[in-house]
């Protein structure tokens, strides 16, 4: 197994614009880098071998959390780590920081991004349902100016999103939940560092014992994340009660078309997502005030 | 494929090198520096014996290029022993609990535990195996380790050691 990547070169761009203007020019040839733990491991396989990488860490403007009006801007280059540490975070999308601790490892925590995890396309990345799953929008540079994609249009394919070549995805950007809402987002793993066997992530609000809203996201059991539209619709307006739960999880269960695969064959890993899909629920509603 | 300049300081001395692009830190730490603390275990981002602590995190150097470091603090298993050349805390505490058996990946877990201990002065057990939870170790079943990492965080602490009855 060869480890050592195919030769390129090293570009360390200062500024948005001059990242995007290099990424215009060197076209196919050239790959944007964040915190490297999918492209670097894909590179060592040769199963990328760019002419040109474009490493995005000298980028100021890329990081960091922070509020703009009704939304929560978190810029591209945020690692996983600063995420789990991120007080704003912690106290506005709790989510966020529950997945990301379920991501990987430490040390990949430390340098992984949420513009990699969000722009990679691999079905297996957690974030994007996430992302789905609280309406979030993607802001996305190129050579012509800046353009806002949402989440839930984004992810066309294993490896196939709307990012365009010559293009970087700059901040992720997520409307405020409601203060009080419910949350969770439950992953079955075969062991620290794996991917998502299946994945589940729920955003609630309550009204009395009344679910008022409802979404559902789902990781690693089909080409995409999946939005689970009509479960969500089952959901709201009951009481979060088992038949309703299980008509729910039916639904979901019914858009997964996951592989079969070395986590298990396709039938196991659909019946794991309507699992962890109950669970997210069950911990959402415990959480959820109002 | 024209080389890069990179500067850095590693355990504390500055170094200058010219790297290729594609070379790995560890691959450059190893072959350029003569550091071979750090080990290559997998190479693919899962063992965790590479792992180094760069600016503050410990990051796994197998899957970093050494370009991408320029400007950088590193410090290494080499770097980790007091200044008068005396076992740091968790060396000690890897020593006294039987935290090894082979050794191989206790470069890495001695350099993921340097910054866990930075990070939380007194991580439970739970913290602890979590926070080790990106190194693998094939010989002790990590129960000696965690006990190292708990010896050690007592020194530092200044308190005295009490081992959990098993």
């Amino acid at each position: 197994m060869p480890v050592i990547p195919a030769a390129f070169s090293y570009h360390r761009p200062k500024s948005i614009q001059e990242a995007v203007a290099l990424l215009a020019e060197l076209g196919e040839n050239g790959r944007a880098l964040a915190g490297g733990h999918s492209l670097i491991p894909m590179m060592k396989l040769r199963l990328a071998s760019p002419g040109n990488l474009v490493d995005l860490a000298g980028i100021d403007e890329l990081k960091g959390v922070r509020v703009d009006g009704k939304d929560i801007v978190i810029g591209a280059m945020t690692t996983q780590h600063e995420l789990i540490a991120s007080n704003l975070l912690a106290d506005k999308i709790p989510i966020i920081c529950e997945a990301s601790l379920q991501i990987a490892d430490p040390q990949v925590r430390y340098l992984g991004t949420l513009g990699g995890n969000v722009a990679n396309g691999d079905p297996g990345n957690d974030m994007p349902a996430v992302m789905i799953c609280l309406s979030a929008s993607y802001n996305v540079a190129g050579k012509s100016g800046e353009r806002r994609v949402a989440a839930r249009e984004f992810y066309q394919g294993a490896y196939l999103t709307a990012l365009e070549i010559g293009e970087v995805l700059t901040a992720v950007r997520i409307p405020a939940p409601a203060t009080g809402h419910g949350w969770a987002y439950e992953k079955l793993k075969r062991k620290v560092g794996d991917y998502a066997t299946a994945a589940a992530a729920v955003m609630l609000t309550m009204k009395g014992s009344k679910v008022e809203s409802c979404s559902i996201g789902l990781t690693n059991v089909a080409d995409t994340p999946l939005w689970a539209q009509e479960a969500a619709k089952i959901l709201t307006g009951s009481a979060l009660d088992p038949a309703t739960i299980k008509k729910a999880v039916a639904a979901a269960e019914a858009i997964t078309s996951p592989a079969s695969d070395a986590r298990g064959p396709a039938q196991y890993r659909t019946k794991m997502a309507g699992v962890m899909l109950a669970r997210a629920l069950e911990h959402a509603k415990s959480r959820a005030r109002g | 494929m024209a080389k890069s300049q990179i500067e850095l300081k590693v355990n504390g001395k500055s170094v200058e090198a010219l790297v290729e692009p594609r070379t790995l830190l560890i691959h450059f730490l190893r072959e350029q520096l003569n550091l071979t603390g750090p080990h290559i275990g997998c190479e693919t981002s899962h063992c965790g014996a590479c792992t180094v602590d760069l600016d503050g995190k410990s990051v796994k150097s197998c899957t970093i290029f050494a370009v991408q470091v320029n400007g950088a603090d590193i410090r290494t298993i080499e770097g980790i022993a007091n200044a008068d050349g005396t076992l740091h805390a968790i060396q000690e505490g890897f020593r006294e609990m039987h935290g090894l058996q082979c050794g191989f990946c206790t470069p890495g877990m001695i350099t993921r535990a340097y910054r866990l201990l930075q990070e939380n002065k007194n991580p439970s057990e739970e913290e602890i195996r979590f926070g080790i939870a990106g190194n693998l170790c094939r010989c002790t079943g990590y129960q000696n380790i965690v006990k190292a990492i708990q010896f050690a965080a007592a020194k530092l602490n200044g308190v005295p050691f009490q081992e959990a009855a098993e």
